[in-house]
């Protein structure tokens, strides 16, 4: 990791925004005092992670980034299980448990095995468990990766909730739409270094422009009309084997410009800008590549 | 790089402190509010002060990881159970059957003793063994490498030693498990003969502990399935030739002086001096190497499952 | 091979391009063309049942050249391990109190054919149980499979046929060890090699069309200890059958083992008799052939479903 420097405050959602491989999870490991840092100073709820190690994991929840459930054991007792390694008493547990089920909408599965769960029901689960210990922070490596549109929405409902309840979350994601939806601050990251940090409106404002005009042409008359396309404007432009970018205030006044010039693209699509294209900017690549 | 606060109350470096000892309450799930500056105990009605979860005590972790392996094993006790049966039917095959053809055997004082009487020990010892070895070979390595099992408990205030320390006591009590068991069935077949017969299972125990750790310990070195050929490679032989069905006598002498030095030997002849109720001195230097080979094990576990997982 | 209308060089794909190619040009021109022998164009015939067993042997033999070592372990060392403890080490005692139950042979004589045909069957047994059920659940291999001509009979037959094949070399491997020992009496027990592995066919067979059916695999852990370690035990390979108790004998002559020890202890002491060798080498056949029918038929339904 190469100077990785943020301050968290509570009740908020912070996220780490990077493609695979910038390490986020790395990061993420370090942060849950499970690997230990590899240079530098670290201090998580007012304790040192080498020391304290065990005492701050009890007041941390994590959500790995792929479902550690226990196959053996049933909804219910995965949880159960879980909250006896914190040295919860039984009883606390077993109130907790119920809750917590409701929560996530896992109550009418919990004698069921978890292997046959979906994808989306055992991240639910994952989620439950997290909590088992009315942590101060919930780590979240990559919530939704892996899960299909409907799913990744329930566990964003279900994290937008946990928020307004007042859950401090920490999160990785390579998904834009999830760092925008959820996240309040957010810090981008490239392999191992934070690249840009801010709220996602402020990330987008300082390094995108409003609007996106994305255009195709045929493939013969793709660099031709990049070329063009570069010498009559200012803005931003980037280029891709596929499409054309253009960065700029108003993308339907910007297709007319192009129009104008003689060009006429085989597609046009005018889009709000995103953190893709934050990311792109600061890096030159994608952050699903 | 922290941008300016956007928060109306001050930034609490890192989220609230906590200090150790001090009581704090934790309100139910329902209800998960979170006051801005918490520094002192609060009180939100209804909910007894609680201290945090005291963790970092080593049993305490172990025991949990032992309940949880009791938890999955009470959806497969027949597997569980089943365990037992393979010493039982090599008592009956070899120790029986072939018991006729055999006549009588020189115990360890030289007196002849019935051939089952002289076997029973010697699978008694395996049957500790086996019991061991099962859960801390091919279960350890199904859940290090498949169930990703340790990877969740990492995640929590139990560390890498508690969770070698929790499957190696989990691995001994159902090697102490087959033990009492099959020590029932010894009973029930008149196959004990002395009082010393008392102490066979704590023995057994600690056969299931030596077994346990150094098993674990060579599971962790393991990469594929492959690698449980050595597993069989090393427990066969220990299995054979450790006088479980034949005297030390029958051995050249150079190969018994090898055999001597086999950790399960030290077993068999601890538990079949005891049950036949000829107890010498020697059997506490045996004890004391089982134990340091169990010692040994344990430690090399935890590193090992520490270097594995925490990295 | 490239076919081509009228030149050699293989068929390009061009918009408007020249004659239409006799034979389907494939992704436009990516992947050099091949015609299976004899065929101009159309689907391809259907091979020979044989043929695709002998295809998805070849899989398996693919496979075997990246474990073989591993198997020494089980396949060499292990029935090595028990000639010597049982065959020497018991023996020893066995010899000194009297051979007479035995037919007056050294237990090592007796013992030895024994070993050798329940190796066979722990070899097929730990062969057609969970590398079958793991061809369709864990590395899904079968599956794979199915989406080339290969049949699900041919699936079956092929892997079947590499198992008898690992029986008959550790077979082969353990009859030059008991040579060694000198625990053979007879010259018949060439014929040992044929009788091993018909005995590891006969389990194999039956227990892969069974296997593959399953869908968890726990209860291998319950035929194996329960089913396959008492065979091992009582079926007269290391006390004569006089010792069970008379009513549990038939239990005895009723099972696959018995029958494969009886023939290779005969052939090993030339004791075997016609009648005897016809009882044991028609069990075993009919239980082989009962097997591969139904495997034709749990395979077919397991993996066309």
């Amino acid at each position: 990791m190469d100077g990785i420097d943020f301050d968290l405050y509570r009740g908020e959602a912070f996220g780490f925004l990077g493609p695979n491989g910038a390490g986020k999870s790395s990061t993420m490991r370090m942060i849950s005092c499970v690997s230990p840092p590899t240079d530098g100073e670290l201090t998580i709820l007012d304790g040192d992670p080498v020391r304290d190690g065990a005492a701050i994991r009890g007041r941390l929840g994590v959500v790995p980034q792929e479902d550690t459930l226990d196959l053996e054991l049933t909804v219910r007792e995965n949880l159960l299980v879980y909250g006896r390694y914190f040295g919860l008493p039984k009883k606390l547990i077993r109130e907790r448990t119920d809750q917590l089920l409701d929560f996530v909408q896992l109550t009418d599965r919990r004698d069921d095995k978890v292997d046959p769960l979906s994808g989306g029901m055992k991240r639910r689960l994952t989620i439950a468990r997290s909590l088992i210990n009315d942590p101060d922070i919930l780590i979240l490596d990559e919530p939704s990766t892996g899960l299909d549109p409907q799913a990744r929405h329930v566990v964003w409902d279900r994290l937008y909730r946990l928020k307004q309840r007042g859950v401090t979350l920490i999160l990785t994601t390579h998904y834009m739409d999830e760092a925008e939806q959820l996240c309040d601050r957010l810090v981008v990251m490239d392999h191992a270094q934070i690249v840009a940090a801010g709220t996602p409106r402020e990330l987008i404002e300082a390094y995108s422009s409003p609007e996106v005009l994305e255009l195709r042409f045929a493939p013969e008359l793709h660099e031709q009309a990049a070329e063009k396309i570069k010498d009559l404007s200012s803005e931003r432009i980037e280029a891709t084997a596929d499409r054309i970018m253009l960065y700029v205030r108003d993308g339907d006044e910007a297709l007319r410009r192009v129009r104008e010039h003689g060009l006429e693209p085989a597609a046009s699509f005018v889009r709000r800008s995103t953190l893709e294209d934050v990311f792109l900017h600061l890096t030159g690549r994608r952050l699903v590549e | 790089m922290s941008s300016a606060a956007r928060r109306d109350d001050p930034p609490v470096d890192v989220v609230s402190p906590i200090r150790s000892g001090y009581l704090r309450v934790l309100p139910p799930v329902g209800n998960l509010r979170r006051l801005k500056n918490a520094p002192g105990p609060v009180g939100l009605g209804g909910r007894p002060p609680q201290a945090p979860p005291t963790a970092g005590r080593a049993p305490r972790g172990s025991a949990r990881l032992i309940e949880r392996h009791a938890r999955a094993y009470r959806h497969m006790w027949l597997v569980f159970a089943s365990g037992v049966a393979e010493p039982l039917f090599y008592l009956l095959s070899i120790g029986i059957g072939l018991g006729v053809l055999v006549g009588k055997v020189a115990g360890p004082t030289g007196q002849l003793v019935p051939y089952r009487e002289f076997v029973a020990p010697g699978l008694l010892a395996v049957s500790a063994m086996n019991g061991a070895m099962y859960d801390s070979t091919f279960n350890v390595f199904f859940r290090l490498k498949y169930e990703k099992l340790y990877d969740a408990v990492l995640a929590t205030p139990v560390g890498p030693f508690e969770i070698a320390l929790g499957e190696i006591g989990w691995a001994l009590l159902r090697g102490a498990i087959y033990a009492v068991a099959f020590t029932l069935v010894m009973a029930v077949m008149g196959l004990v003969p002395s009082w010393w017969a008392v102490f066979a299972v704590p023995v057994a125990v600690l056969v299931g502990f030596a077994f346990a750790a150094v098993g674990m310990a060579g599971t962790t070195y393991m990469k594929s399935w492959q690698d449980f050929d050595y597993v069989i490679l090393i427990s066969m032989p220990l299995f054979l030739f450790s006088t479980t069905f034949y005297p030390l006598s029958v051995y050249p002498r150079v190969v018994g002086v090898i055999v001597e030095w086999t950790p399960l030997y030290q077993g068999v002849v601890l538990l079949r001096d005891l049950v036949l109720g000829v107890p010498g001195w020697d059997l506490l230097w045996r004890a004391a190497y089982l134990g340091l080979m169990g010692l040994a094990g344990l430690r090399l576990a935890a590193r090992r499952v520490a270097k594995l997982l925490l990295v | 091979m490239a076919c081509s209308p009228g030149g050699s060089d293989p068929p390009q794909y061009l918009p408007g391009g020249s004659d239409p190619p006799q034979t389907p040009p494939a992704h436009g021109g990516l992947l050099a063309p091949h015609t299976p022998s004899g065929e101009a164009s159309g689907l391809p015939g259907a091979p020979g049942s044989w043929d695709l067993t002998i295809r998805a042997l070849r899989c398996w033999l693919v496979v075997y050249r990246r474990i073989w070592r591993s198997s020494i372990a089980s396949s060499f060392l292990g029935p090595l391990f028990y000639l010597g403890a049982m065959g020497f080490g018991l023996g020893s005692l066995v010899n000194a109190h009297g051979t007479a139950r035995l037919g007056g042979v050294p237990y090592l004589e007796f013992v030895a054919p024994a070993i050798l045909a329940s190796q066979s069957m722990t070899t097929a047994m730990s062969e057609s149980t969970f590398p079958v059920f793991g061809s369709v659940k864990w590395n899904k291999i079968y599956i794979a499979a199915q989406a080339t001509p290969l049949r699900p009979a041919d699936i079956y037959r092929g892997h079947l046929l590499f198992n008898t094949l690992r029986i008959a070399m550790n077979s082969a491997v353990f009859l030059a060890i008991m040579a060694a020992f000198g625990a053979v009496r007879s010259p018949w027990i060439i014929l040992g090699l044929p009788a091993a592995t018909l005995t590891g066919l006969a389990f194999a067979a039956p227990v892969a069309a069974w296997a593959v059916t399953l869908e968890v695999e726990t209860s291998f852990n319950y035929v194996l200890r329960f089913g396959m370690i008492p065979l091992m035990l009582f079926s007269a390979t290391f006390f004569p059958l006089s010792q069970l108790p008379g009513w549990l004998r038939p239990v005895a002559y009723a099972t696959p083992l018995w029958h494969g020890v009886e023939l290779c202890r005969g052939l090993s002491l030339g004791t075997l008799t016609m009648g005897a060798a016809a009882i044991h080498v028609g069990y075993l056949v009919a239980l082989s052939v009962v097997g591969i029918w139904a495997g034709g038929r749990t395979y077919r339904r397991r993996l066309y479903v």
